[in-house]
């Protein structure tokens, strides 16, 4: 028996991967479950939680109140869009990538990783001096002769600020399935009579979806629950449902509603992941095998 | 008159030359193939005949029409790859209808014309196959059938049949002769491998650093090799030392000036004291239908096969007689060109 089906069989397996089970179930699962109770106790302002009463109100508030919508509509159609625009920027530059030669290839993938090395809060500032009333783009436009635009604490911002942020995503998994592709088979679609169009039309973009499936997986799931970059670009006017949630937990001290609030976003980015998901890879799954 | 032609054609890469001024003329619905070991530029000449590697000197004409600096796509040469870079994404029939669709056939003849082909590389029943769920050999079939079916004037074949076994080499071989002896298409094959070459082709060209250094019949390439490489590379050759004598008769002699090859299968074992060198075997290997004997001689380590006629074969340490007829030894040119 060779010692992977014997770890399978045997105790030692569990035992092995206890460490990491433990972390997972104290780090993710119990506050999980922590917070979904929570989000059932009843709050009152004046005596605040209580922890031993149970009541559906924070659902049902969520469900009746039209300020809860447009949140949550805000949220997914922001995130909507900084997926799309992720694609449409990170798939090309992935494919430019791996098409580069030796030294330029990995100079440019360190230079698109780079930006993960420093704080999301840091880029989001550096955005709102570039994007401000006063800011660089701001000032340029007057020194054109136009007038100022308001540019910070719109959604355009947050859009900006997040496709900047979760380019690296969407490239990195494109960029890996360029990597199983053959070259070779460029060449005969082209030998072919195909065009340089319809090679990347026809040949490439088909082989590398489930790349491209990863990647909108990715930056939909952190861009519909990033707190920073709303937070901070976004403004108290441009609620998003992270910002939401923080509001309520710190501003309201309401935290059964927050912890209602937060439930009912994990389980609406589940439902349009898993559906996304079944979509395209019910599409691509009998040729991609 | 010549259907792809090269004149003087050249590729550089930086300070390297791949390919130095070749020329070379194959006529329609001839197999030619290209031999050589690795980096002697046959594949770079093949790549430059199909338009993906840019040429740095000369020109490549095909049917009289300058094609030097064409596009791959408006060449419409029909390419096999050694990976075979099939399209993952689509069935067999996708694949070899691509090169159909590209050309806006319209979908009645596209069918008939892809279940044509696809009878004709044996592989009518796979049609809906996927090319992960076929063996090398088909596969290697579905590249066949892609490049053949939108009839192009040459087929180019890189490496066909090295990612195959030895067994499914051998009879894909007889396949891609038969194939092309069926569509009567001006083929060229770029192989290292000399059975292969010699086996299927008209003519095998032997490069050898960039240059072409012999272009015969298979048969006479074998027989008359030129140099001391190609004796070596084509086939396998004992190298043996000579001399001229005063008729122009070639003789083997110990100290002589001229390099000799004598094919191992031409040199009779006979018994010890008799022939024309003594010697005594000192290895011996069974291929089957030939055994393989080590001699060892005063001319050096000798080969030689013999046909397994059914009798036992000889033992090691039997002291044996050697002959040959001389009119079988070939004179080999001093290589100009060092591999």
């Amino acid at each position: 028996m060779s010692t992977l089906a014997a770890l399978r069989q045997g105790r030692q397996g569990y035992l092995l991967s206890a460490p990491a089970l433990a972390l997972y179930v104290c780090l993710l699962v119990v506050p999980l479950l922590l917070t979904l109770v929570l989000s059932f106790n009843v709050f009152d302002y004046g005596t605040g939680i209580d922890s031993q009463a149970y009541t559906l109100e924070h659902y049902s508030s969520l469900l009746g109140d039209p300020y809860f919508y447009e949140i949550f509509l805000r949220t997914f159609w922001i995130s909507a869009l900084t997926t799309l625009l992720c694609v449409l920027i990170g798939v090309p530059e992935a494919y430019i990538l791996s098409r580069m030669g030796a030294p330029w290839r990995s100079i440019f993938l360190v230079l698109i990783l780079t930006p993960l090395l420093i704080s999301v809060v840091v880029r989001a500032f550096g955005w709102s001096l570039l994007l401000g009333a006063d800011g660089l783009v701001n000032q340029t436009l007057q020194a054109l002769g136009g007038s100022p635009v308001k540019l910070l604490y719109t959604p355009f911002a947050v859009v900006v600020a997040l496709v900047h942020v979760m380019l690296p995503f969407m490239i990195i998994p494109v960029w890996t399935s360029l990597q199983k592709l053959d070259p070779a088979a460029e060449q005969a679609a082209l030998s072919l009579g195909a065009s340089h169009f319809t090679v990347i039309r026809k040949v490439v973009l088909p082989q590398i979806m489930p790349g491209v499936l990863s990647g909108t997986l990715i930056v939909f799931g952190l861009a519909a629950s990033s707190f920073a970059i709303p937070g901070l670009l976004g403004g108290r006017r441009i609620k998003m449902v992270a910002t939401l949630i923080y509001d309520q937990y710190l501003s309201e001290l309401n935290w059964p509603m927050g912890a209602a609030i937060a439930v009912a976003l994990l389980l609406l980015n589940l439902l349009i992941m898993l559906s996304w998901n079944r979509m395209i890879e019910g599409r691509y799954k009998k040729s991609l095998g | 008159m010549a259907f792809v032609q090269l004149e003087g054609l050249g590729k550089r890469y930086g300070d390297i030359d791949a390919v130095v001024a070749t020329d070379l003329s194959v006529d329609k619905g001839e197999f030619v193939s290209l031999l050589g070991p690795s980096g002697c530029g046959k594949t770079t000449t093949l790549q430059m005949i199909a338009g993906f590697v840019e040429v740095t000197s000369g020109r490549i004409l095909l049917d009289g029409r300058d094609i030097t600096h064409a596009k791959p796509a408006s060449r419409g040469l029909g390419v096999v790859f050694q990976s075979y870079a099939l399209f993952p994404h689509m069935t067999v029939k996708d694949n070899v209808a691509f090169g159909l669709r590209m050309r806006k056939v319209a979908n009645g003849e596209l069918q008939q014309r892809v279940e044509r082909v696809l009878k004709l590389v044996r592989l009518d029943k796979h049609a809906e196959r996927y090319p992960r769920e076929l063996s090398g050999g088909q596969r290697q079939r579905v590249a066949l059938a892609r490049a053949l079916v939108i009839e192009p004037p040459v087929l180019l074949l890189d490496e066909p049949l090295s990612n195959l076994d030895a067994n499914l080499r051998e009879e894909m071989q007889f396949e891609i002769r038969r194939i092309q002896r069926e569509v009567g298409i001006t083929t060229l094959m770029v192989t290292h491998d000399q059975s292969e070459a010699l086996s299927i082709s008209d003519r095998v060209v032997v490069m050898q650093a960039g240059r072409i250094t012999q272009i015969d019949a298979p048969y006479t390439l074998y027989e008359h090799p030129r140099t001391e490489f190609i004796s070596g590379f084509v086939g396998k050759a004992n190298l043996l030392p000579g001399e001229r004598d005063s008729t122009g008769v070639v003789h083997v002699k110990a100290g002589g000036e001229l390099t000799l090859s004598l094919r191992p299968e031409k040199i009779d074992l006979c018994d010890a004291g008799s022939g024309r060198v003594q010697g005594r075997i000192n290895s011996r290997f069974f291929l089957g239908s030939q055994w393989l004997y080590g001699v060892t001689t005063d001319l050096g380590e000798l080969s030689v096969v013999r046909r397994n006629d059914g009798s036992a074969p000889l033992n090691e340490g039997t002291t044996v007689g050697l002959d040959w007829d001389t009119a079988l030894l070939r004179v080999l040119s001093v290589d100009e060109v060092s591999a």
